[in-house]
Parts: structure tokens; C-alpha cells; sequence
């Protein structure tokens, strides 16, 4: 265990060393939430009783969203891992006594936790001074927050798991940019990063509330707002949970297969 | 002690004529050849050898340091290392042995070496006071102190390359794979790598096993040479055995590679 936290420690350490990209990341980050703020507004004027969410609770989503965006934006992944799988490098991470699915899951949890706290408070606190309806409110209450912590810890799990096995995947192809590209459009739409889940229509919904992508940010983001009752709110972790078993689950019995059959490349 | 015994490894390798229309052809059809990396190899090797590697490129050197190190699979054969069949324990099998691929870093990239060395100390759960014997040692015979600060991206590569030899013995193997670990490398650079090789096996009685086209690199290090080519082994013996009085060792061994038509 020891082994994995102090790759987590060196990841993180590394991952807050790149001051420029967090500061760039910072602007872009308010850039998004003003523009889908205001997006929405548009919306709203022309008959808010049209929507599931009071843009109150929209506001407060974007701009968690736009804070916590590293940790759970799917198509963040590490390109040096897949570059590592096509050149060949991957060689010497396959000469460490370590399990390399949990080494890469540590490494991408540190990534996107360095990367997320870096730019997370600077948002926070600007959006928290914004005026009423546009900034992020307080959460519901203190329950919803810690459920919130929660849910946002599985959420985190959940995505990494999901690029595991996007990872994994591109072991059997000679590239892996096709991979990427079936998997991040078809992720980005049902994660709810493009329009938050409560705004699709009731059937549609209902089956993307069950799927994967739902257990990623979907859930902190709504349990923070309240606007999950508390029934769901238990019903959408445990799902969490259920969908990180099976992902990891499928990531492993996928590395076990490229674990035997994997040439490395280049030499 | 290393056994190899009948061990084959292919692999598929699709190809097509060149030109567009023959492109669109290969999307539909893929004709693969078959190319024998390996085919058929044998040795044995004992503990405290230090043995070299040769052969053309493309022989299938590569491929043996992989499979002895347990990152690839062979088709057939069996390979035992201490005992150990590298491929299927592999995670035992990683923490005793130490590789040098010298085409690429293990180092990370932006962070000061120490920062890699501390982290490879955790990853094989080297204790405090081995650590640190281990580091002053090799800090002091590949004159590392000013470089483990800096960040890797910024060394030379011949301050690398000590970086990165250092780095594979952290953990004190029993024995080395060192895959052509002074190429690119400059005068200086290659002296101190070979002496410290030397000292290390001197030593420690750590097992060597090198590949390298440099037989300056031979000379200096193998007592024992296995040649290689198109995947066969073609002669085990020593430095002696294939000079057969000529001096140069460069040409010696173009000789013998004509010889083999390889």
C-alpha cells in the first residue's frame, strides 16, 4: 500500500508544479461558467417554471462543475500513458514489482486531485461573492454536504475506473486515438457535463440515470443543491458504488489478458 | 543461475506493397508474415557472469532481455531465472532483477532524480538504512551529488544514463539486464559506465548481462560472449575464442557476422 500512496505523493507533488496550466486552467474555468451561466439565463427568461432546476441550483452546479472540473472531466486523460503503450516505454513500468492497474490508478487520482485543488478554491470564492442567482450557494444543508464529499470521492473513483479501462483498451490497438474519441463524446454528453441530467426528458433520463456516466459527476454535483430527495441521493451512491465494482472489475480481467499477451513496441 | 532452454517467440507483422491502392486493399485484407524473433534458444548462465549480448540489430537481443525480464511472454521453451519463471511471477520475479533499457527513461521527466530514487525506494520497499547506504555509494562511484537535484529533463544524456544506472540498482538486484547502455554516449560517459559495471560485479557478485554494438563495451566488460542472429544462438564462448588473432575487435566481429550471414 505504501508503495502506491508514495507514487500518489510523487504524481501530486508533480501535478502542483505546473503554476502557469493551473492559472490558465483557472481562466478557463470562469470563461465556461460565465458563458453557460449566461446560456442558461437565456433560458430561463423565457419561462423558468419549464425547468426541473431554479437557476439558482444551476448557477451552484455550473460552478462546482467548473471548480471540481479536473477531477471528474473524462477526457482528461494521461497521454503519457498512451504514449507509453505505443512506444514501447511502458517496459520499465512493466520492471517494477508493482500491480500496474492500481500504479495507474493512484497516478490518475493524484492527477486530477493536484490538479483540482489548485484551481478549485480561487473559483470558489469568486463565485460564492457573485450575486444572488448567478453565484454558487451554500449547500442545502450540512448532511447534503457531507454527502456530498462522499459522492464526490466515488464520483472521483468511478471516472478513473472509466479511464482505466480506456487505457487498458488501447493494449489491443495499434492506436489509441479512435478509442478516445468513441468513448470521450459518447461520455461527455451522458455525464451531464454538456446539460446537467435533470433536463432531459423523463424516459431518457431514467435510463442515463442508470448507466455509468451518471455515477460520475451527476451525483455530487446534484446532492450538494439538494435537489435529489434522500432516498435517491442513497440510491444514486450505492449505484456509485456498484458501477466502480464493475469497472475496476472489468479493467483488471482486461489487464490480466494484456499482461500475457502485450508485446512491447519499438525495439 | 539463468536457464533458457528451446525458447521460440514470433511475432505477427502485417505488411503491404507500397501505394495508395494496395492502402485501400490492406484496410479490407491484411496479409501478416510470421518473423521468428527467437527460434530455438539455449543457454545457461551462472551466477557472478558477465556476459555479452551481440548481434546484428533486429537478431533478437531485445526480445531475450524482455522475456528474462519477465515483459514478455515467449510462444515456447522454458525459462527459469533463480528458479523463477519470469513471466509467470512476475512481480517476484522484477524485485531481484535490475534493467537498463538504454533508448529510454525510467527517470520522471520534471521532477528532480531524488524525487524518482525516493519513490523507487518505496516501490521496492527498500528500508531507510539500505536506502541510504545504497545512494551515498552510488552517488559517490558515478559522481552523482550535483545532479540529483536537478530535474531529469535537464541532464545530459551521459548524466542520465548514470542517473538511470544508478536507478536500476537501488534496490541492490542480484542480477543486472543492461540493454545497450552506452549508446549516445560520449568518452568520459563510457568509461565511467564500464568501470562501474566492472566494480559492481566485482563486488557484489552481481550477475551481468549486457547487449551492445559498441565491442569496445565487450572488451571491457564480457568475459563470456553469446552471439545471436536471425533469432539462433550462433556461438557461445569468449572474447578469445572468436579474435583468432586479429587485433581490431570492430572487424573481428564484422567478420563474423559475414561469416554467419547475418
Amino acid at each position: 500500500m505504501k508503495k502506491y500512496l508514495s507514487f500518489f505523493q510523487l504524481r501530486f507533488a508533480m501535478g502542483i508544479q505546473y503554476r502557469a496550466a493551473a492559472l490558465a486552467g483557472i481562466a478557463t474555468q470562469f470563461f465556461w461558467g460565465f458563458m453557460e451561466i449566461m446560456a442558461f439565463y437565456a433560458f430561463y427568461e423565457t419561462g423558468a417554471e419549464a425547468f426541473p432546476m431554479s437557476f439558482e441550483a444551476t448557477s451552484t452546479y455550473i460552478w462546482l462543475q467548473q471548480s471540481f472540473f479536473a477531477m471528474f472531466t473524462v477526457w482528461l486523460m494521461e497521454n503519457e500513458i498512451f504514449d507509453s503503450i505505443q512506444n514501447g516505454n511502458i517496459a520499465y513500468e512493466l520492471c517494477r514489482p508493482v500491480h500496474l492497474y492500481f500504479m495507474w490508478f493512484a497516478r490518475n487520482i493524484a492527477n486530477r486531485m493536484a490538479s483540482a485543488l489548485l484551481r478549485c478554491f480561487p473559483i470558489f470564492i469568486v463565485a460564492a461573492f457573485l450575486p444572488k442567482p448567478y453565484g454558487l450557494s451554500a449547500p442545502a444543508d450540512f448532511m447534503n454536504f457531507l454527502l456530498f464529499l462522499l459522492t464526490l470521492g466515488l464520483a472521483l473513483l468511478v471516472t478513473v475506473a472509466f479511464n482505466l479501462l480506456v487505457y487498458m483498451l488501447s493494449f489491443f490497438t495499434i492506436s489509441a486515438t479512435g478509442l478516445r474519441m468513441i468513448f470521450v463524446s459518447m461520455v461527455e454528453f451522458f455525464t451531464g457535463a454538456i446539460i446537467p441530467l435533470p433536463f432531459f426528458p423523463e424516459k431518457v433520463r431514467f435510463v442515463l440515470e442508470l448507466l455509468p456516466f451518471a455515477a460520475m459527476q451527476n451525483v455530487p454535483l446534484r446532492v450538494y443543491s439538494g435537489s435529489m430527495e434522500e432516498g435517491r441521493m442513497m440510491r444514486a451512491a450505492l449505484l456509485q458504488c456498484f458501477w466502480l465494482f464493475v469497472l475496476v472489475g472489468a479493467g483488471l480481467a482486461l489487464w490480466r489478458i494484456a499482461e500475457k499477451h502485450v508485446a512491447v513496441q519499438g525495439g | 543461475m539463468i536457464t533458457m532452454e528451446h525458447v521460440c517467440k514470433s511475432y505477427k507483422i502485417a505488411k503491404r506493397n507500397a501505394g495508395f491502392r494496395e492502402a485501400c486493399r490492406a484496410f479490407f485484407h491484411r496479409e501478416y508474415e510470421a518473423v521468428h524473433a527467437l527460434d530455438d534458444v539455449s543457454f545457461s548462465i551462472q551466477d557472478g557472469e558477465m556476459v555479452g549480448y551481440i548481434g546484428p540489430n533486429g537478431a533478437g537481443k531485445s526480445s531475450t532481455i524482455k522475456i528474462l525480464s519477465g515483459i514478455l511472454t515467449p510462444d515456447g521453451g522454458t525459462v527459469l531465472v533463480d528458479g523463477r519463471v519470469p513471466y509467470r511471477n512476475r512481480m517476484e520475479h522484477v524485485r531481484e532483477i535490475g534493467v537498463v533499457f538504454g533508448q529510454r527513461s525510467q527517470l520522471w521527466w520534471d521532477v528532480p532524480v531524488i524525487d524518482s530514487f525516493e519513490l523507487l525506494k518505496d516501490i521496492y520497499s527498500v528500508s531507510n538504512i539500505d536506502y541510504k547506504q545504497s545512494l551515498e555509494e552510488l552517488t559517490e562511484l558515478l559522481s552523482l551529488k550535483e545532479l540529483l537535484r536537478s530535474p531529469a529533463r535537464q541532464l545530459s544524456l551521459g548524466q542520465r544514463m548514470r542517473c538511470e544506472i544508478a536507478a536500476s540498482l537501488l534496490h541492490r538486484p542480484r542480477i543486472l539486464f543492461l540493454d545497450e547502455p552506452t549508446i549516445g554516449l560520449d568518452a568520459v560517459s563510457k568509461l565511467a559506465v564500464r568501470e562501474f559495471v566492472l566494480k559492481q560485479n566485482k563486488t557484489y557478485g552481481i550477475t551481468v548481462i549486457l547487449t551492445t554494438h559498441d565491442m569496445q563495451d565487450i572488451e571491457a566488460l564480457a568475459s563470456r560472449i553469446i552471439l545471436i542472429g536471425k533469432g539462433k544462438i550462433l556461438l557461445d564462448g569468449t572474447l578469445e575464442d572468436i579474435r583468432r588473432g586479429n587485433e581490431n575487435i570492430d572487424e573481428t566481429v564484422a567478420e563474423l557476422y559475414r561469416s554467419y550471414d547475418i
